[in-house]
């Protein structure tokens, strides 16, 4: 696989104006499918939440799932569509072994719901407002999975293996309208518009939302024109890009992919692209003309579904607050000042930091943990902080057990190494690693008696009531014990000690 | 007991009484009808009716009707009126415990996992399934000659077509095989047939019975319908298999009429009943068109009112119907790939892609007939040609459809022949598809609108001896007139022969045993 040659992304923006796309797939959460009453459940056994239907057996017909109706609309309300009355599926046609029935029951010419928009805010608290073209409902397809020959591609398997779980889950496709003018903010955008679709689907109820599972995916459209120039650039589309870090990533790396092309007076060749994680790189992936031949059709085995003026408004007034009075509303239930807040929601912590507090920590120990632990591992794991697998209990326990004074505050960054290594619960981790602090006086005040003795200069400024002197007999204790001892109980014990009032 | 011979020969309705009087076991019946196909169906000149012959079930199906009713008490009486009368199911219809093949190569053995919802509702009334009948291969075809499975022969001629593509059904029937069956109908599949057998079948309002478990040809256009010997038996097992299924979306939400009640008290007086001037005259044979006429006159003796519609959208019907059904067939048979059943077929040279299986398996698996309607359906669905053919016969429908509506303002029941002409000989048009297509010019247009159609016997003709079928025609969801006018011509028209039509039909086991002394 040869390497394509980039420009560097100063170089690309000096020289070239990006434009994005985005289509976003978000599977929806209904108990059954699109189209069947089959169990919508992630991670079985293959092939056992199947029936009928989702195999395409002979003679089957499709039944709408009126959830995934709804959950479709409150998308659509989120996101400032315009819901169709009335509108139809249709079946998109090709032959591929993940698509049991060689068609897609998809829609075509009239989505449920269409011309609406998002107001994406940046981190520097500019708004950016993303125009939605449409959002339609389609059913998933099967999961392929390729054995032998190289790095699990169809090409060079020896065979590959097939999982019809997934045929026929409720997915709702969101497509923008191409979006001018972010300029070099173009990769900040991607990342924040995809982050805000998880949100807002997050938020509704209608989707687990977790990218690492294929709730959200992300198929990411990129073109460049030189400054000044009104028609589109062609076009690549990346597909599956399934972390919000990969969707930064991957626009910022076709970006610079594009501009070296371009630079070199070549044509860019309209396909989709293959994002692969560990070198952060796209490859070619097939060719795509906006003349594929999908020979779409009106879907016979339906009716037409009316969405009556009555229930769009009934499933209107169930819709969660949006996402950005939500926002106002953490930041004063949290008491956070304006720049902690916009940190907190660009680190993409903020659902996070919600469940820690809903899980009994408070607003400040919260943050503590996120901000100050966990983002900065996951920057250096190049994950999200959120696919660390920090459970909100997890933080609530750490903080209890510095409360209690089992252990200080440098054993519980130990503990939580400990416990993203998998070793155990924190209380686990304490006792296995031996973490727990002095408490017994009795060793204690043996090494303050050492610690005394080594500084008799400081003791006696204690004694003479310079108190902040202290913190040198404290160290030499603490040195003493291996950091396991409290240092607020140390501190007590000199004091009685020399005879001090606290 | 009454003699075997007279037994396969009463109606349905018949059997349903002497059943429900104790004078007749179902299992008596069962295997009457089980002799009769062993004795008529196989062999080289057999019917050939029957792809498959479900014995033991049927017998242990009529056998717990038996004990049910020798039990007595409330589980007797609770008994279904057609329960213990067997009847065949078309090859194209999924059962469990039986193969499907929908006369296709490709599906050579495949069970299916599921019962089709007017399988299951069968079962509910306990009528016991003989078997599975012959058809064209996805029911594609007007002579049951595409069947991978070789032809049926027509009872009344062993060298005629019995019309298709449910010519299995209407043989069965007409062969005292069976006393009912079930067919579909997407162009005439159910009428067309029963018309060169001399057999009832009805292609209900589309929407009236459940698709679930039919094996699509054409979406928007396939109906599941009865094909029985007389009126009364098809109204019976509509109303078994009618109504609303939850498995269906196209299936209509309202409750089914008392169509049996209504073949009962069968009245035309007073009565509009409509010639469509597009369906008779030129192009139908002389002796379908005399046939016609009487049923007219005696109509007209009865009290109708006779008056006269114009169609001129009918005329585009059928080319509509040759755009719309293989475009949807194009799609439905996608499915058959040899990825998740039936067969498959490894290319036998050259790399073994998933596409190269596909491509084999289909080039194998399909007829001729099918590829020609599934290439014609994949043109017509192309960008670029998908307005001028797909777009322009929906186009074409709808028009077809407010002829209905129009032709419907002045007359209740429509009247016109159901095929042009009796039965053809074996072979005769099998190299000629044009030809072929149109067998169904008169039973397309109401598939195309979604009405309900009925063909009963309207006599011999008079060049050929051979039947001819008249076909009745109502607005949708108003199937119950189609019985009601349908009952009232039977009858009028038997009293004129002095017995069912299907008594001028040749013994058939006379005529198999002259043929294997011939040899």
């Amino acid at each position: 696989m040869s390497m394509d040659a980039t420009l560097s992304f100063e170089e690309a923006m000096e020289k070239y104006d990006p434009v994005l796309g985005f289509e976003v797939h978000v599977e929806l959460n209904t108990k059954s499918k699109m189209f069947s009453s089959a169990p919508n459940v992630f991670g079985d056994e293959p092939n056992t939440n199947v029936n009928e239907v989702d195999l395409g057996m002979p003679g089957v017909l499709p039944v709408v799932n009126r959830v995934a109706i709804e959950s479709s609309i409150k998308i659509g309300l989120a996101l400032n569509c315009k819901i169709a009355e009335s509108c139809t599926f249709a079946r998109k046609q090709y032959f591929y072994p993940d698509t049991p029935k060689n068609f897609q029951t998809s829609q075509y010419e009239d989505p449920i719901a269409y011309d609406g928009y998002l107001d994406i805010e940046l981190s520097d608290g500019t708004i950016f407002r993303v125009e939605i073209e449409r959002a339609h409902m389609e059913e998933d397809a099967g999961k392929l999975t390729h054995m032998g020959g190289a790095a699990g591609r169809i090409q060079g398997a020896d065979f590959s293996l097939v999982d019809y779980n997934r045929s026929g889950v409720p997915l709702v496709e969101i497509v923008t309208k191409p979006i001018e003018g972010a300029g070099s903010r173009a990769p900040e955008l991607a990342k924040a518009y995809v982050a805000a679709v998880r949100e807002i689907v997050k938020n509704l109820g209608v989707s687990d939302a977790k990218m690492e599972r294929g709730n959200v995916r992300c198929d990411a459209n990129v073109s460049l024109r030189p400054h000044g120039r009104e028609r589109f650039g062609i076009r690549s589309e990346t597909k599956n890009v399934n972390s919000l870090r990969a969707v930064e990533h991957a626009v910022r790396y076709e970006i610079q992919r594009h501009a070296a092309v371009l630079d070199a007076g070549n044509p860019i060749i309209q396909e989709t692209r293959h994002w692969h994680e560990d070198t952060r790189t796209t490859t070619s992936g097939r060719p795509k003309s906006d003349a594929d031949d999908y020979r779409y059709f009106p879907e016979p085995d339906l009716v037409p579904i009316v969405a009556s003026r009555e229930w769009v408004e009934e499933l209107r007034a169930t819709l969660p607050e949006p996402p950005a009075a939500r926002r106002k509303r953490l930041q004063s239930d949290w008491g956070y000042s304006d720049l902690e807040f916009r940190d907190v929601v660009n680190a993409g912590v903020m659902d996070e930091i919600e469940e820690t507090i809903a899980a009994g920590a408070t607003a400040t120990v919260a943050r503590k943990w996120w901000m100050g632990e966990i983002v900065g591992r996951a920057k250096n794991a190049d994950v999200d902080p959120g696919q660390l697998g920090v459970q909100p209990a997890t933080i609530v326990e750490l903080n209890r057990l510095v409360e209690d004074g089992k252990i200080n505050n440098k054993m519980a960054t130990e503990v939580l190494d400990g416990v993203l290594a998998g070793e155990g619960t924190p209380a686990e981790i304490v006792e296995k690693r031996g973490l727990a602090v002095v408490s017994d006086d009795g060793p204690l005040l043996e090494a303050i008696d050492a610690a005394l003795a080594a500084q008799p200069d400081v003791a006696d400024k204690i004694r003479a009531g310079k108190l902040q002197a202290i913190g040198a007999i404290v160290g030499g204790v603490m040195k003493a014990t291996r950091g396991q001892a409290d240092a607020g109980r140390v501190k007590e014990l000199i004091l009685a000690k020399l005879g001090v009032e606290g | 007991m009454t003699d075997t011979n007279e037994l396969i020969r009463l109606s349905a309705a018949q059997l349903a009484g002497m059943l429900a009087a104790g004078e007749v076991t179902s299992v008596e019946v069962t295997q009457a009808y089980l002799d009769r196909i062993a004795a008529v169906d196989g062999g080289e000149r057999g019917v050939n009716a029957f792809l498959h012959v479900n014995t033991e079930e049927a017998l242990a199906v009529a056998a717990e009707v038996d004990a049910i009713r020798a039990a007595g008490g409330a589980a007797a009486e609770e008994l279904h009126v057609l329960a213990g009368v067997p009847i065949a199911v078309k090859d194209l219809i999924v059962t469990i415990g039986q193969p499907t093949t929908a006369g296709s190569k490709i599906l050579e053995g495949w069970h299916s996992p599921y019962d089709a919802t007017v399988v299951k509702r069968l079962r509910a009334a306990k009528m016991p399934i003989l078997g599975k009948t012959n058809l064209d291969e996805f029911a594609m075809g007007s002579s049951t000659e595409h069947s991978a499975y070789g032809p049926t022969r027509n009872p009344w001629d062993l060298d005629r077509i019995p019309g298709g593509s449910g010519g299995g059904s209407a043989a069965a029937v007409a062969a005292f095989e069976a006393p009912l069956a079930l067919g579909t109908d997407t162009g005439g599949s159910i009428r067309q047939p029963g018309a060169v057998t001399g057999t009832v079948g009805v292609k209900p309002t589309y929407g009236g019975v459940s698709r679930y478990g039919a094996i699509a040809m054409a979406s928007s256009l396939d109906q599941i319908g009865p094909v029985s010997r007389t009126v009364l038996d098809s109204a019976l097992l509509h109303q078994v298999i009618g109504g609303h299924d939850p498995f269906d979306s196209t299936s209509l939400p309202d409750p089914l009429e008392d169509l049996v009640a209504a073949a009962r008290v069968g009245n035309v007086e007073g009565m509009r009943i409509g010639i469509i001037k597009e369906l008779h005259g030129e192009g139908y044979q002389a002796g379908v068109e005399n046939r016609f006429n009487e049923s007219l006159e005696l109509l007209k003796q009865a009290g109708a009112q006779i008056v006269e519609v114009s169609c001129p959208n009918f005329r585009y019907a059928l080319g509509a119907y040759y755009l719309i059904m293989p475009s949807e067939a194009s799609s439905n048979l996608a499915k058959f790939d040899g990825v998740r059943y039936g067969l498959r077929v490894l290319p036998e040279d050259g790399p073994m892609t998933i596409e190269r299986v596909m491509g084999a398996t289909r080039a194998a698996g399909f007829g001729d007939e099918v590829k020609r309607r599934i290439i014609l359906g994949t043109y017509a669905l192309s960008a670029g040609y998908y307005d001028a053919y797909y777009g322009s016969a929906q186009k074409v429908r709808t028009l077809v459809q407010r002829d209905f509506e129009a032709a419907f303002a002045q007359a209740d029941v429509l009247i016109s022949p159901t095929a042009p002409t009796t039965a053809f000989k074996l072979g005769e048009k099998l190299h000629d598809p044009l030809a072929m297509y149109l067998n169904d010019v008169a039973t397309i247009p109401a598939n195309l609108a979604g009405v309900p159609g009925l063909t009963l016997p309207g006599g011999l003709a008079d060049e050929d001896g051979l039947p001819v079928g008249i076909q009745l025609l109502a607005p949708a969801r108003e199937d119950a007139r189609l019985y009601r006018v349908g009952a009232v011509l039977e009858s009028l028209l038997e009293a004129q022969w002095g017995g069912p039509l299907l008594d001028k039909a040749p013994p058939l086991v006379e005529t198999l045993v002259d043929a294997k002394e011939a040899k």
